[in-house]
């Protein structure tokens, strides 16, 4: 498998980056949604995620890559208790793939052959404890958008098919990514993304060039190029190792809650999952910058990102909600 | 000009350059109608580039990737997998491509991303018409054009000597001219400049040279650039060829470069016929608001809604097994069956049972709008609010909108069905006014969409804004009486399609004939003289909802 392009060496599309470190931080943000033009890195940027995640203390034969012995689901019959350590695991979620594939289903093979009733998990169920990316979100099948609704949403798989009754934990950060042009997102799984980050391509002639180089050097000469970005992709790592550790003690002020309600209030964002949300990355955000306590300033900077799709769509308002909630917080400020 | 290769010899240079890294280089988009030159060069693909793998836009997903073999399965008693087309080689062909679905090409796409195989796009679309999808277009490196060469232009390829890509040197500028030539030409994504980047290497490798030169830059870029170019501005409007001397304003920046970029940019625009590069912005226009996989406008619901008895068939992607029916089919059958070894159950294909379900299919409301000169002078502005309003509602109800305007001489189909509030929106604003009011024109338009909605699972009702002032024949011809026989003709066709209809005169008094044609339709006729936008909207819901 080829290397992944490094996450440092990505130029420019800040958002985008902040976003995705915001998650890696606090998982309980709940996901990515990148949205853009084509050609503007967008799945670069997950895939290097990847590479920048800190690893998990798992059990190794645990099929839902549970942290204890005790946590592994019963059905799974486990017979390997040691505990390994794996990398995050970010599983692709490709557009084809059958509701038996994301949910687990039936074990065929042994229901036909040995007449046994056993499962076999799928996708939802690899993807516990990491990350669910699903490249072209916008194109996923409804049916397969429900069930991934269900589940991120409640945590936990629960399959009642086919003579299984089955529940395992699925907690996992669902980051898609798409292209407006192509069809819509659901209102529903919108709300389910924490941060949606619109990314276009850098219009600054020098900065595309500078791309154009990276990508270049990566393509021919990869192990100088990776090597020459290792450090800083560790120096990154560990910064959001310790934003990890001090996220607990990250004091957010009765002032700062107010802010969050005003601006979510002003916008007119539906329910409260918006203040959470805003809060959460907020505090992330605080706790990258090696703060105590969230600031004006930190809620201000992820308020774009943490509100844009929850804002009620006016469908006939020309202006992005981008640009409402940035009028909003100047009127704040 | 010499720099930009055309016909045949553009088209064995982009097969070659491709062959030199197919993976870096994504594909080849050929657009070529069926014939012998498109088999010739088909030919040479297979002998240059090597085995390809064909494809088809409605292959499957299980065709595709792979699945569970069930004929084989039962029959061995352990479980067979089939192999999908796409591990079956590294360069796909995939032909009519310019049907692909968004879907399919997202498939596609993914492929092509990973970098694990590379595609041919062999495109038959009709002039400007019909086009790949954006997404395959934008991950292929090269487009040919053979339409128009015969058999004579044809001219021998060579294979390959093994050359790398790799050892060619590129100059520092070289990215930065052809960063600039891209932003010139109005490209905005990067993929199509590390094409160029690599095509210059390419070329240069093809020579045998050991460092890229301002020829090499100038080919790559007309290879790879000149059929992404945005139409420019003064093109949009006017669909003639465009200039040779194109306005320099196009370039942002950078003057002490700009004559090479300039060149460059010059290059591009010769590599292609002048004609050909509106041709494909336009397409690519109409293209962007084709209705996407994503909206969820199945006809087969094979997984949702109320469940049906299951029944006999086969187990293909899209479909569900009922495990218990299938095994009760089969019960009665194991005495006489012989079973394989360890298995517990003799299960033939005959005894799959499929689960089926019924859905509720959603709604489209394909708007007609008069926009003839008539119904301009009296409602216009006020029909197009009352459409605003529907959008927005139609929007919070998940319903698809299309949109068909008739003027002048005829009817224009605006928006095919589709849930881009967005677009809907844009063209609606963009509709001019005045000419005649060919109704018939615009009931057939209206019509055809109905019955193209309803093959595709959606339940379509027609809205037509009019003043029903026709005057124009389904002929064009300006025949007031012909008109009105045209369209009560068309009138009739609807209601015997059976297609709801709703007619909303706009006309400042009530017009008789307009309520005879909406009787003639089976439809609901609403005079609403001095209505504000809001009421018209409140009138269709209402009697939509009854």
């Amino acid at each position: 498998m080829t290397q992944p392009f490094p996450f440092s060496a990505i130029v420019g599309q800040e958002e985008m980056k902040l976003a995705v470190i915001l998650t890696a931080i606090d998982a309980s943000i709940g996901g990515v949604l990148v949205f853009g033009d084509r050609g503007t890195g967008k799945s670069t940027a997950v895939r290097a995620l990847a590479a920048l995640l800190p690893p998990i203390t798992q059990v190794a034969g645990c099929p839902v890559n549970s942290a204890a012995p005790d946590d592994c689901p019963d059905w799974a019959e486990v017979s390997d208790t040691s505990l390994v350590q794996r990398p995050t695991p970010v599983v692709d979620l490709p557009l084809g793939v059958t509701e038996d594939r994301v949910v687990g289903a039936l074990d065929i093979e042994r229901a036909l052959t040995r007449g046994e009733k056993s499962f076999e998990p799928g996708l939802l169920a690899r993807a516990n404890r990491g990350y669910l990316y699903i490249d072209e979100v916008n194109l996923l099948e409804d049916h397969v958008v429900d069930l991934l609704l269900d589940v991120a949403q409640s945590g936990e798989n629960v399959i009642e098919r086919e003579g299984l009754s089955i529940r395992h934990d699925a907690k996992f950060v669902l980051v898609g990514s798409g292209n407006p042009e192509e069809g819509e997102l659901r209102p529903q799984l919108l709300d389910r993304f924490g941060l949606s980050v619109e990314v276009s391509s850098p219009t600054d002639i020098m900065e595309r060039v500078e791309v154009i180089r990276r990508r270049d050097a990566y393509e021919r000469e990869q192990a100088a190029f990776l090597k020459r970005w290792r450090a800083a992709d560790t120096k990154l790592r560990k910064r959001i190792m310790g934003a990890r550790l001090s996220l607990p003690q990250v004091r957010a002020s009765d002032a700062a809650l107010t802010h969050c309600a005003t601006l979510c209030a002003t916008l007119g964002a539906d329910g409260l999952r918006g203040e959470l949300t805003l809060l959460r990355a907020a505090r992330a955000l605080a706790a990258f910058e090696g703060l105590r306590e969230v600031g004006f300033d930190q809620i201000k900077a992820v308020a774009p990102m943490a509100l844009r799709h929850r804002l009620r769509r006016d469908p006939l308002d020309e202006a992005g909600s981008t640009t409402r909630v940035e009028r909003v917080l100047e009127e704040m400020a | 000009m010499t720099h930009a290769p055309q016909g045949w010899d553009r088209a064995a240079l982009a097969l070659r350059l491709f062959a030199l890294d197919p993976k870096r280089f994504g594909g080849i988009w050929v657009r070529a109608r069926h014939g012998p030159v498109r088999t010739v060069f088909r030919d040479y693909i297979s002998q240059i580039v090597g085995p390809t793998v064909h494809l088809h836009p409605t292959m499957d997903d299980e065709t595709l990737f792979g699945g569970t073999d069930f004929a084989a399965t039962l029959a061995h008693g352990s479980l067979h997998k089939t192999q999908g087309v796409v591990r079956q080689g590294t360069v796909l062909q995939l032909t009519m491509a310019e049907r692909a679905t968004p879907g399919f090409a997202a498939r596609l796409g993914g492929l092509l991303d990973a970098a694990s195989h590379s595609i041919v796009l062999l495109d038959e679309g009709a002039d400007g018409e019909e086009l790949p999808p954006d997404n395959l277009c934008e991950r292929v490196a090269f487009f040919v054009d053979l339409d128009g060469l015969s058999m004579r232009d044809i001219a021998q390829i060579d294979a390959l000597t093994h050359t790398k890509l790799d050892r060619v040197q590129v100059p520092d500028d070289a990215v930065k001219t052809l960063t600039e030539t891209a932003a010139g030409l109005g490209i905005w994504s990067l993929r199509p400049v590390f094409f160029a980047l690599d095509a210059a290497r390419g070329l240069a490798a093809l020579q045998g040279a050991h460092c890229v030169t301002a020829d090499h830059l100038a080919t790559a870029a007309s290879m790879t650039l000149a059929h992404r170019a945005a139409p420019l501005p003064d093109m949009a409007q006017n669909p003639e060829p465009q200039a040779d001397d194109q306005p320099s304003d196009t370039q942002p920046s950078q003057p002490q470069d700009m004559s090479d970029v300039e060149h460059l940019i010059d290059a591009t625009q010769a590599a292609l016929p002048p004609g050909l590069l509106a041709t494909l912005a336009q397409g690519r226009r109409k293209r962007s608001h084709a209705p996407s996989d994503g909206s969820g406008d199945k006809q087969a619901h094979n997984r949702r809604g109320r469940p049906k008895p299951s029944r006999q068939g086969r187990i293909v992607s899209g479909k569900r097994l009922d495990l218990v029916a299938t095994l009760r089919a089969a019960a009665p059958w194991q005495k006489l069956r012989t079973k394989p070894d360890h298995a517990a159950v003799a299960l033939r294909a005959e005894d799959i049972r499929i689960k089926r379900f019924e859905n509720r299919s959603d709604r489209l409301l394909i708007f007609a709008v008069d926009a003839s000169g008539s119904a301009a002078a009296a409602r216009m502005a006020e029909a197009k609010g009352a459409v605003e309003l529907l959008l927005a509602e139609a929007y919070a109800r998940r319903d698809h909108v299309a949109l068909v305007g008739f003027r002048k001489d005829g009817a224009e189909v605006l928006l095919p069905p589709t849930r881009s509030l967005v677009q809907t929106k844009k063209r609606l604003a963009a509709l001019p006014g005045g000419g005649g009011t060919p109704l018939a024109a615009g009931l057939k338009a209206g019509l055809e969409q109905g019955l193209q909605a309803r093959k595709r699972g959606l339940s379509p009702t027609l809205v037509l804004l009019t003043d029903g002032r026709a005057n124009v024949a389904l002929d064009g011809a300006g025949n007031r009486q012909q008109a009105a026989q045209d369209a009560t003709q068309m009138a009739k066709a609807f209601a015997q399609a059976g297609l709801d209809s709703l007619v909303i005169d706009t006309s400042a008094r009530k017009s008789t004939p307009l309520r005879a044609l909406a009787d003639d339709m089976h439809g609901i006729y609403l005079p609403l003289p001095f209505a504000g936008a809001q009421q018209i909207s409140s009138a269709i819901s209402h009697s939509l909802a009854g």
